[in-house]
């Protein structure tokens, strides 16, 4: 039965599938997810595998899809994710899909060529019409040049260069040459001063902006271009000009001298760029029509081909048998699912129509198996947070049980606020019944993705928040005084003082306030003394139940892995050794609780003076605090001293020293000596038939015993756990420094922020509080529940993976990860953003 | 008419509400003269009560004039809620027509 309490019992199993069933079976088992092959060629190249070739198709494949994908989100298409689950296709509609593939993609492909060329033209066409249309305005000043410059009755000052040099040609008609292009507006003013010193100054440049930015064809940016026209005159010039003009990339074009052909020119471009619109929309309307099709079925595609070459890959795992008829592979399942496969198996068999059926074999190995903890959405986030320390040791006991209501308690005793607790309990709440539309959604927000698989946990520590809140009395750091305070109100000297201080003597009824802390203590002055006095004996007690009742699982695991000398040498000695110094401070704290009263509480024992006193065996008389508590005390407390004394050589020596005889003794019973629980021994995996093989790569040697490695082991063990017991119960100290912390910081917020909200006692008063209220409310959220909250949670964790499980838990296994498509798809699918 | 996006709706109604029930309860807290909000009560810091019957008047007019100051910070966290709730549905509105 998959229980939490330990993980599943796992078995190596052997199977032979028929060649022609095996890529229905592995699909079946794919999506079952319950198996774990193992790669039985591991010294063979990825490149020799059986199933390269398959392989390789399926990667062409993908490569299609994403590129399809890539054209899709390129067009703003919504793709089609409906969530289904389509079963791996069989390997003859590979060829199908393939073809599909390719034919989309050739399409898709040509489409793209064609609207290339296209667009080119197109921008040459515009940029002939600008050059036609700009250049019109240069030619008419041009013109108005030239009549300017055979006006004889024009001035000298207003003569321009160019006409001064046509003058001194000798008067007669000048016969300038022109070329017209375009140019990036970016590369313009380098390319003007180049032609200034190339062609000495004799060049005449004129330019003019175009207004809208035009379309690159081959990366489909938007620049922006300029429209320039030069003049010159004489053939070397113009052959300069021009090379200046390739260097700089700018286009030329053909631009006819009289204004008749221009204007003609420019008709003929107008009517041919309206014909490529036409064509042009009909190719992307072509393109657009292709790929929304392709969307709707993208998804399902992509999964399909995982799949494939997910089964593909498993397959490459397999050993191929002598007569090339069937597979052989190894895979680690649990023993329970055993059944489950076996119908997948048959299911896939049958599906392929083989008429020999697969068969499933249990195999006996000394390899430590997988750990496998069945989890469902609940015990997940617990689970998790175990597995984060370290992978359970196969068959250990696993913590996360108990860590489901140890985890959120600790963390409430640090985070002790109902009020704080109400609203993380709400939001956990809120995520919980949420569950199915917030995980349909699919965030990949990081920090939301942790708090939502932590919902639970957060319910729980929220709900646990509440209840340690009710006790300590503080809701939002103020009191609730449901039942009616047993103290009464002391006699004021004073009007109105700043605090009271309470005295038990004078003001107590003697009847307890029912349910948690008195209210009354809100207002006092020794509230802080009374609480550090309550929280830490409180924390003292929880550390060291937690820590008694890890050892004792320990003890659990010693039985079930068989080591009676563990019991002996380590159990007993470690519990005698926590019992009989903390277990006895525990028993003093209830005794000082019980027995003491106001009436003598002067005399009330101080309890680290006395376990100091105990250790050096110092008994004073007086002051009567530190005198003794009860009769006897000083033989009692004597015995305990040494009993743990005895415990530090007992698990020190008594353990190597014993399986030294042991392996002396029996030395031909190859006596393998197990220096910690689950000692891994690697190896051999003896088959049904009988006959033993030797895996590659582990192979066993005969394990000598060395003494000095067992000693040396058992000494740091020993030393880690005397000294961590007096340590880790020091630890668990925390847990009141953090609630002290958290109940200060909620006072201060009060009285620093949320006072300021009562300052003004007429309306106006209303508003500011209004506004006050807000802020309050934001500090709260962000400083107390979020910060201190992950300081809490961050304690909790510690103490749960340090002070607890070191008590017991190895945490030396590997995790089980069985081949399935779900978290195949799953991993896909986060790549993919 | 949308004035703030779908988050910030959605936090200010969170906030109205939160709001409402405490500012509610405190209001009822502070007009019950609960003891727990005595320190908070804004008292005037040189006044000197000659008898504690003086003291008591002046500490039970402050109880009550906070008492509806709280209510007043209610009411306008219930006209907070009424905007942003139908921010929240005008969001909606608009994302589904997009």
């Amino acid at each position: 039965m998959g229980s939490l309490f330990r993980c599943e019992e796992m078995t190596l199993c052997q199977l032979f599938l028929q060649s022609e069933a095996a890529y229905a079976c592995v699909s079946e088992l794919g999506e079952l997810g319950l198996v774990q092959f193992r790669d039985l060629n591991p010294d063979v190249n990825s490149f020799q595998r059986k199933f390269v070739n398959e392989v390789r198709r399926c990667d062409e494949m993908e490569r299609k899809l994403r590129f399809l994908e890539k054209e899709i989100k390129k067009d703003g298409i919504p793709m089609l994710d409906i969530g289904d689950n389509p079963e791996a296709p069989q390997p003859r509609e590979m060829i199908d899909l393939e073809a599909t593939f390719e034919k989309l993609e050739n399409e898709l492909k040509e489409v793209n060529t064609n609207a290339e060329a296209l667009k080119k033209t197109y921008l040459e066409l515009t940029e002939l019409k600008h050059i036609l249309r700009k250049t019109q305005a240069f030619f008419d000043e041009a013109e108005f040049h030239h009549a300017q410059m055979h006006d004889p009755s024009m001035q000298e000052e207003s003569v321009t260069l160019l006409g001064e040099e046509g003058l001194r040609a000798g008067g007669q008609a000048l016969k300038l040459g022109f070329v017209a292009g375009v140019v990036l507006r970016e590369r313009l003013p380098s390319f003007e001063r180049m032609l200034w010193r190339v062609c000495r100054g004799n060049v005449f440049l004129r330019q003019a902006e175009i207004d809208t930015p035009l379309e690159d064809p081959v990366s489909g940016d938007q620049v922006n271009k300029c429209v320039f026209i030069v003049f010159f005159q004489g053939e070397q010039l113009k052959s300069r000009v021009k090379k200046i003009c390739e260097g700089f990339r700018a286009t030329l074009y053909p631009c006819p001298e009289t204004p008749a052909d221009r204007r003609e020119m420019s008709i003929g471009v107008m009517t041919r760029i309206e014909d490529l619109n036409t064509v042009l929309g009909q190719t992307t309307d072509h393109r657009h029509r292709v790929l929304v099709a392709a969307a709707k079925n993208i998804k399902n595609w992509f999964v399909k081909v995982r799949k494939i070459k997910a089964i593909y890959h498993t397959l490459n795992l397999f050993n191929l048998d002598v007569t090339q008829k069937c597979l052989i592979s190894e895979c680690w399942c649990a023993v329970c699912d055993l059944e489950k496969i076996q119908m997948a198996l048959r299911r896939g068999t049958e599906r392929s129509g083989s008429t020999v059926p697969s068969i499933l074999n249990r195999m006996d190995s000394k390899e430590t198996p997988p750990t496998y903890n069945r989890t469902n959405k609940f015990t997940r986030g617990f689970q998790n947070i175990v597995d984060a320390y370290g992978v359970a040791s196969y068959r250990e006991v696993n913590p996360a049980p108990y860590t489901i209501i140890t985890f959120p308690f600790l963390f409430a005793v640090m985070f002790g606020d109902a009020g704080h607790g109400l609203i993380m309990a709400l939001f956990g709440l809120w995520m919980v019944l949420k569950e199915k539309a917030l995980s349909a959604q699919k965030s990949d927000n990081e920090i939301w993705n942790t708090f939502f698989n932590g919902r639970y946990i957060i319910l729980l520590m929220g709900t646990f928040s509440i209840y340690t809140g009710l006790i300590y009395n503080d809701v939002f750091s103020k009191s609730l005084n449901i039942f009616g305070s047993s103290w009464n109100s002391p006699a004021m000297k004073e009007l109105f003082p700043s605090h009271i201080q309470l005295n038990p003597a004078s003001q107590y009824q003697g009847v307890p306030y029912p349910f948690g802390i008195d209210p009354v203590w809100q207002v006092a002055e020794n509230k802080i003394l009374f609480m550090n006095s309550y929280k830490m004996k409180v924390s003292v007690i929880l550390g060291v139940s937690q820590m008694i009742f890890g050892v004792s699982l320990s003890l659990i695991n010693h039985k079930y892995f068989k080591h009676p000398l563990n019991v002996i040498c380590e159990f007993v000695p470690q519990i005698i050794f926590l019992l009989a110094i903390f277990g006895y401070l525990v028993l003093l704290i209830f005794a000082k609780w019980v027995t003491y009263d106001v009436s003598d509480s002067s005399c009330a024992r101080s309890l680290l003076i006395m376990l100091i006193n105990m250790f050096i065996f110092s008994y004073p008389t007086h002051p009567c605090y530190l005198s003794a508590m009860y009769n006897g005390q000083e033989g009692i407390q004597a015995i305990l001293v040494i009993l743990a004394i005895v415990c530090i050589p007992w698990m020190l020596f008594v353990k190597p020293f014993i399986l030294r005889r042991q392996w002396l003794n029996r030395p031909h019973l190859m006596s393998s000596p197990k220096p910690a629980d689950g000692a891994i021994d690697e190896g051999e995996v003896v088959h049904e038939d009988g006959t033993t093989r030797i895996e590659a790569g582990h192979e066993e040697s005969e394990e000598g015993f060395n003494f000095g490695d067992v000693f040396i082991h058992q000494a740091i063990h020993t030393i880690e756990y005397c000294l961590g017991s007096i340590s880790h119960t020091a630890s668990y100290l925390r847990l009141w420094a953090l609630s002290l912390a958290h109940a200060q910081l909620s006072e201060v917020l009060w009285t620093m922020v949320m006072k300021i909200g009562f300052v003004v006692p007429t309306w106006p008063g209303g508003i500011i509080l209004y506004l006050i209220f807000a802020f309050w409310a934001g500090l709260t959220i962000g400083v107390l529940l979020i910060m201190e909250g992950l300081s809490a949670f961050l304690h909790a964790l510690r103490l749960h993976w340090v002070e607890f499980q070191s008590k017991f838990y190895g945490g030396t296994g590997y995790m089980f990860s069985p081949f399935s498509f779900e978290t195949i798809l799953e991993l896909a699918s986060t790549e993919d953003k | 008419m949308r004035i703030c996006g779908p988050k910030t709706s959605v936090c200010c109604t969170i906030l109205s509400v939160w709001g409402i029930i405490m500012l509610v309860l405190m209001g009822i807290f502070l007009y019950t003269q609960s003891v727990a909000l005595a320190e908070d009560l804004p008292y005037d810091e040189n006044a000197s009560w000659k008898t504690p019957q003086e003291f008591l008047n002046e500490a039970e007019r402050l109880y009550s004039k906070s008492a509806y100051n709280c209510w007043i910070a209610a009411c306008l966290y219930v006209v907070t809620l009424v905007i942003s709730l139908q921010q929240y549905y005008a969001n909606r509105k608009a994302s589904y027509t997009i």
